[in-house]
């Protein structure tokens, strides 16, 4: 079995995540490296998710290796009834590296357990999703300078939003303060806070979206509310526009504020927001593919000058 | 379950006899709470035993109300196994008996981790979907069960036995 995978964030320590973030600063100055010559990866997607997918196959491109894999579940022997663990070790033979996405939770956890290949986790249904946090941390970082003593701000989803859960539990090692914005139905969940109490990570509740909160922030980390996941669809009609930025708001907030969001983007940030120097979404995205990077090369143990 | 009446139902004897024969070698589990002795049954593999077992159900019991006690002659179980118990009868005393006499009487202790005993409750988790074993980690002190896979925590008491 191998003994290096990426399944959770919670797998990773702090030095390991400066680690990272400092060889995502250094494929950002220079992401054309053929480091991964002569190296297959595969990309096994059981579930669709064009944007994460595309993502790793840029970042493997760009480092010189080469891709296989499957889109869609629908195009691969997982159709025909074949078990995860039988496809994880079949393709395990042929890639020195597995990345997956699965619509099972605990699916990455169990083919790395089951591979003899490294295990980078995409996305397992509603439960991890590390390499997106990796690219959260990195934008953070870069537009701070600094992990250390910022006040992070989460509206929206903050009840199901897997993104803001894995931000607020890698943000541990740095001393956050969390401020959370969300109805009475999407609150973050009692399993998180007391996390943070257990952690001695300041945070604050908040209903409104008020301009105290904004203006003292560092970070606004914005998610899209679903409609999906409201009982009583009255009720997201009344909350559904309560937490939509638009630029106005922006106004007495801090020069070094940035607005952040996991993306796709619905109505949650107005789109008079774009032109604004303070979002940051579309360079999120972009640093997704240093981040990712850097994760490759450290799980197969390439260096990075 | 077939309507009351066609029990005889009687009331027990008052008197503090034994409602069941004194073993000569095996293991005794006294102290089962009565919602949870089936349970036990299950997990210890009870039916798949060629010895005699004596299972009392629905006893007597100053500290549980109503108790269930199980009396299985000539096996003395692994620990571990007995230890499987405590998730759903935390209370549950073991006593080995050889030549009629007690030997040894110690609690059940929840393990760490339990293996391939417990099924994880959400229907989305890897484990339900796949032919593999589950793994809980146990907190003991909120009597929490964690799913090694999907993280889905379940109270103790609220464990399905697969």
């Amino acid at each position: 079995m191998n003994t290096k995978s990426l399944v959770s964030i919670s797998d990773i320590g702090r030095e390991e995540i400066l680690s990272l973030l400092d060889k995502a600063r250094k494929f950002e100055e220079n992401p054309n490296r053929r480091l991964l010559e002569g190296r297959v990866v595969a990309t096994l997607f059981f579930e669709p998710s064009t944007r994460t997918r595309l993502s790793f196959e840029t970042a493997v491109n760009r480092l010189g290796g080469r891709v296989i894999g499957f889109s869609d579940a629908a195009t691969s022997s997982s159709s025909k009834g074949e078990t995860l663990k039988d496809t994880i070790k079949m393709v395990s033979n042929y890639a020195d590296l597995i990345v997956m996405r699965h619509y099972l939770e605990g699916a990455a956890r169990y083919a790395s357990e089951v591979s003899s290949v490294p295990i980078i986790n995409a996305g397992d249904g509603a439960n991890q999703h590390p390499t997106q946090t990796m690219l959260d941390l990195y934008s953070i970082y870069k537009t701070q300078g600094t992990l250390e003593n910022l006040t992070i701000t989460m509206v929206g989803d903050l009840k199901y939003g897997r993104t803001v859960h894995s931000l607020l539990m890698a943000m541990r090692y740095f001393n956050p303060t969390f401020r959370f914005v969300a109805c009475d139905e999407l609150q973050m969940p009692q399993e998180y806070k007391d996390f943070c109490t257990q952690n001695g990570i300041k945070f604050t509740e908040h209903k409104d979206f008020s301009p105290e909160v904004i203006n003292s922030s560092d970070i606004i980390y914005m998610t899209r509310v679903q409609r999906e996941r409201f009982t009583d669809i009255m009720e997201y009609e009344k909350v559904k526009d309560l937490y939509t930025l638009n630029n106005a708001m922006l106004e007495g907030s801090r020069d070094n504020l940035r607005i952040l969001h996991p993306l796709p983007r619905v109505n949650e940030i107005n789109q008079d927001v774009d032109d604004n120097p303070k979002a940051y979404y579309f360079d999120q995205a972009r640093n997704g593919l240093y981040a990712r990077q850097a994760i490759i090369c450290t799980l197969l143990n390439i260096p990075v000058d | 379950m077939p309507p009351t009446k066609y029990f005889n139902v009687m009331k027990n004897h008052p008197s503090k006899e034994l409602a069941v024969a004194a073993l000569r070698n095996g293991t005794v589990i006294d102290h089962i709470a009565s919602e949870s002795l089936f349970k036990a049954v299950k997990i210890l593999g009870l039916d798949k035993l060629t010895s005699a077992v004596t299972i009392g159900y629905n006893l007597d019991s100053a500290k549980l109300g109503r108790k269930g006690i199980i009396k299985v002659a000539d096996v003395e179980f692994p620990e571990e196994l007995l230890n499987r118990i405590a998730i759903i009868a935390p209370n549950a005393v073991v006593n080995i008996i050889r030549d009629y006499e007690v030997v040894e009487k110690r609690n059940v202790v929840l393990p760490e981790t339990i293996k391939g005993l417990v099924k994880c409750s959400n229907p989305k988790c890897i484990t339900n979907n796949e032919p593999m074993s589950t793994i809980f980690t146990v907190d003991s002190n909120s009597d929490e069960l964690t799913c090694h896979y999907c993280g889905r925590s379940i109270h103790r008491e609220d464990a399905t036995i697969l």
